[in-house]
């Protein structure tokens, strides 16, 4: 499969009460085009430090070392873009830096420690900072947060403003990335809402976030983050808010538009069990640091670290053992 | 059988909006035994949380009787109803949000067994050390600032807050849904064994028919206000009669862990 992302060396650290904090620590891992990935954890882990380097939204205040390469082909989603083997930058190749996406305090290569993992032949050119190197020379392949990459957070009353209608929320994501009128980008907005399912368009468009369900909203957080018809989705605990029956619609109708839009998807999820249910493979993350990946079969199945084997332990199912001991009850 | 620790019956609580009438408890009714687990789910907005602020009275209901230990329960006032609230606790979903971030653990501790003149002010450091510990936690943690410990502490703290009354019941609501599921497991093995120990009943909230199999003798699922069905919580979980049976038990995410024999004795 054809990367669509390489992560190398990744980390990022905080500065918390003067002492330096590592929310992510020397992480390495590829994102395939087109697949469904699902980074897991519990709080703390860094699934989110992750996500958010991914889509260079990470604070200011963030010390970020290592690399994200993107390789974003310029056909149509599911062309064939090189290797990432290719010595050479070609057309196809987009070389993105984290000092193009994020704050100027990032420090990218020179000190890269990377021995086990392959390093991309492109490193030595892009060791130091990279003003008016491959970026510049390639501003098209800089992957736009918005244009490139939407993100669904997990709460939607907190990333919809409370006083635009829906509609134009929508639209002004058509509007900005793609170029479109306003009317054109209304049409596109109602064509979204209706592919998110949400009932009665026309008066979605007019509605205010106040106005629907928590699942509506998401929905509606959905419909914007996918707007510009982006190659990455990321979904950052998007269903996490949401109750068991509107977590389910929401996470079937996530894999549906990933489908058709043949869009890579990056969910991150505390729930080992709703990852299995989405994701192809699974990163499993604790303590700011990579402990295992793998297809999600394998994961499930027969995870190799304890750490996989203690978060499989500890979902409750359906089927669960009981905790409760009948002793206790009067009937 | 004793004679239900509660009994609700015909419980009903509308709210206007818009010129129109809407029923969010509508016709409820269910009792729980002393030491028993009943689980209310269901999914976002089918009431479960109204029902919860009725039976605290921190809402009036529009119709319905509520009886607890054996006495009208909305019959009471001032005095008497301060008296038998210590007797129904309540633990929320976000402690953080529950306590004032500032305060110490001590001082949260320390509220519940002032106001119900439960303790001595001179046996209340003594008495708040012993909570910690009921509750898994080090003494030492009396001291610090609520915003300072972990989620999970947290909660332990507020089912510690709960217990400081000597409550027979206890409402739950949504209270491991935000916990990391490790930490969930400890809080719900701690409510299990302080149950066995106190005879403390449960009333617990959730959506979450996977925690509510693991712990609840029974369960009542609500939809719209409603209770759509009831009964033993694995029987039901196992074979729902209701639509909105059907469909919690549809979309709870499930495991496939076939093939884990042999991968578990390695590492």
């Amino acid at each position: 499969m054809t990367a669509l992302l390489s992560i190398r060396d990744l980390t990022v650290t905080y500065r918390r009460d003067g002492s330096e904090v590592a929310a992510l620590n020397h992480v390495s891992l590829d994102v395939s085009a087109g697949e469904r990935f699902a980074i897991i954890g519990e709080s703390g882990s860094g699934k989110s430090t992750l996500a958010l380097a991914v889509a260079g939204l990470l604070p200011a205040s963030g010390r970020i070392d290592g690399r994200i390469d993107w390789f974003l082909p310029l056909s149509p989603f599911g062309a064939k873009a090189p290797p990432s083997v290719l010595p050479d930058i070609s057309p196809a190749r987009g070389e993105i830096v984290l000092s193009s996406l994020l704050s100027p305090i990032t420090d990218v290569g020179e000190n890269e420690p990377s021995t086990e993992l392959p390093i991309s032949p492109l490193a030595g050119e892009m060791s130091g900072r990279t003003e008016g190197g491959a970026t510049e020379r390639q501003p098209k392949f800089t992957p736009l947060g918005g244009r490139d990459i939407g993100f669904v957070f997990q709460d939607p009353s907190a990333s919809l403003d409370p006083v635009m209608a829906v509609g134009e929320q929508i639209a002004e994501v058509a509007h900005t990335h793609l170029g479109l009128t306003w009317s054109q980008s209304y049409a596109r907005a109602k064509a979204l809402l209706e592919r998110v399912r949400l009932p009665d368009p026309d008066a979605a468009l007019r509605a205010y976030p106040h106005q629907l369900s928590g699942g509506q909203k998401q929905r509606v957080a959905i419909a914007a983050a996918i707007a510009a018809g982006p190659k990455l989705l990321i979904a950052d605990e998007a269903t996490s808010a949401l109750d068991t029956i509107v977590q389910a619609e929401i996470v079937a109708l996530i894999r549906q538009l990933v489908a058709e839009d043949g869009m890579t998807l990056l969910f991150v999820s505390h729930d080992i069990a709703l990852a299995a249910e989405l994701a192809e493979r699974i990163a499993v993350f604790r303590h700011g640091e990579l402990v295992e990946l793998g297809a999600t079969a394998q994961i499930v199945a027969s995870p190799r670290h304890a750490y996989t084997r203690a978060l499989l332990d500890a979902h409750l199912g359906l089927d669960a053992e009981p905790l409760l001991q009948q002793s206790g009850a009067s009937r | 059988m004793s004679s239900p620790l509660l009994a609700v019956s015909g419980l009903t609580k509308r709210y206007r909006r818009g010129g129109k009438t809407i029923a969010a408890v509508d016709d409820v009714s269910f009792d729980i035994e002393p030491g028993e687990t009943l689980a209310l789910a269901g999914p976002s907005g089918s009431g479960k949380s109204t029902v919860a602020r009725l039976l605290l009275r921190l809402i009036e209901p529009d119709a319905g009787r509520i009886e607890f230990e054996g006495g009208d329960f909305q019959a009471l006032n001032g005095t008497a109803l301060r008296a038998r609230r210590a007797r129904v606790q309540m633990v929320f979903q976000d402690p953080l949000a529950a306590f004032n971030p500032r305060a110490s653990v001590a001082r949260v501790l320390d509220d519940p067994l002032r106001i119900h003149g439960i303790a001595a002010r001179s046996a209340r450091p003594r008495r708040i050390a012993a909570l910690l510990e009921r509750v898994g936690l080090s003494a030492d943690l009396a001291a610090r600032a609520i915003h300072e410990i972990s989620g999970g502490q947290r909660q332990r703290i507020a089912i510690a807050r709960a217990i400081a009354t000597n409550p027979s019941l206890i409402i739950l609501d949504e209270a491991v849904s935000a916990l990391d599921v490790s930490v969930r497991r400890q809080i719900l093995q701690l409510l299990l064994d302080l149950q066995r120990e106190q005879r403390i009943a449960y009333l617990f909230i959730s959506h979450d028919l996977g925690v509510i199999s693991a712990i609840a003798h029974r369960v009542v699922i609500l939809d719209a206000g409603r209770v759509a069905e009831s009964g033993n919580a694995r029987a039901v979980i196992g074979t729902p009669q209701s639509a909105i049976g059907k469909a919690l038990v549809a979309a709870a995410p499930r495991l496939n862990r076939t093939g884990t024999q042999g991968a578990a004795d390695r590492q």
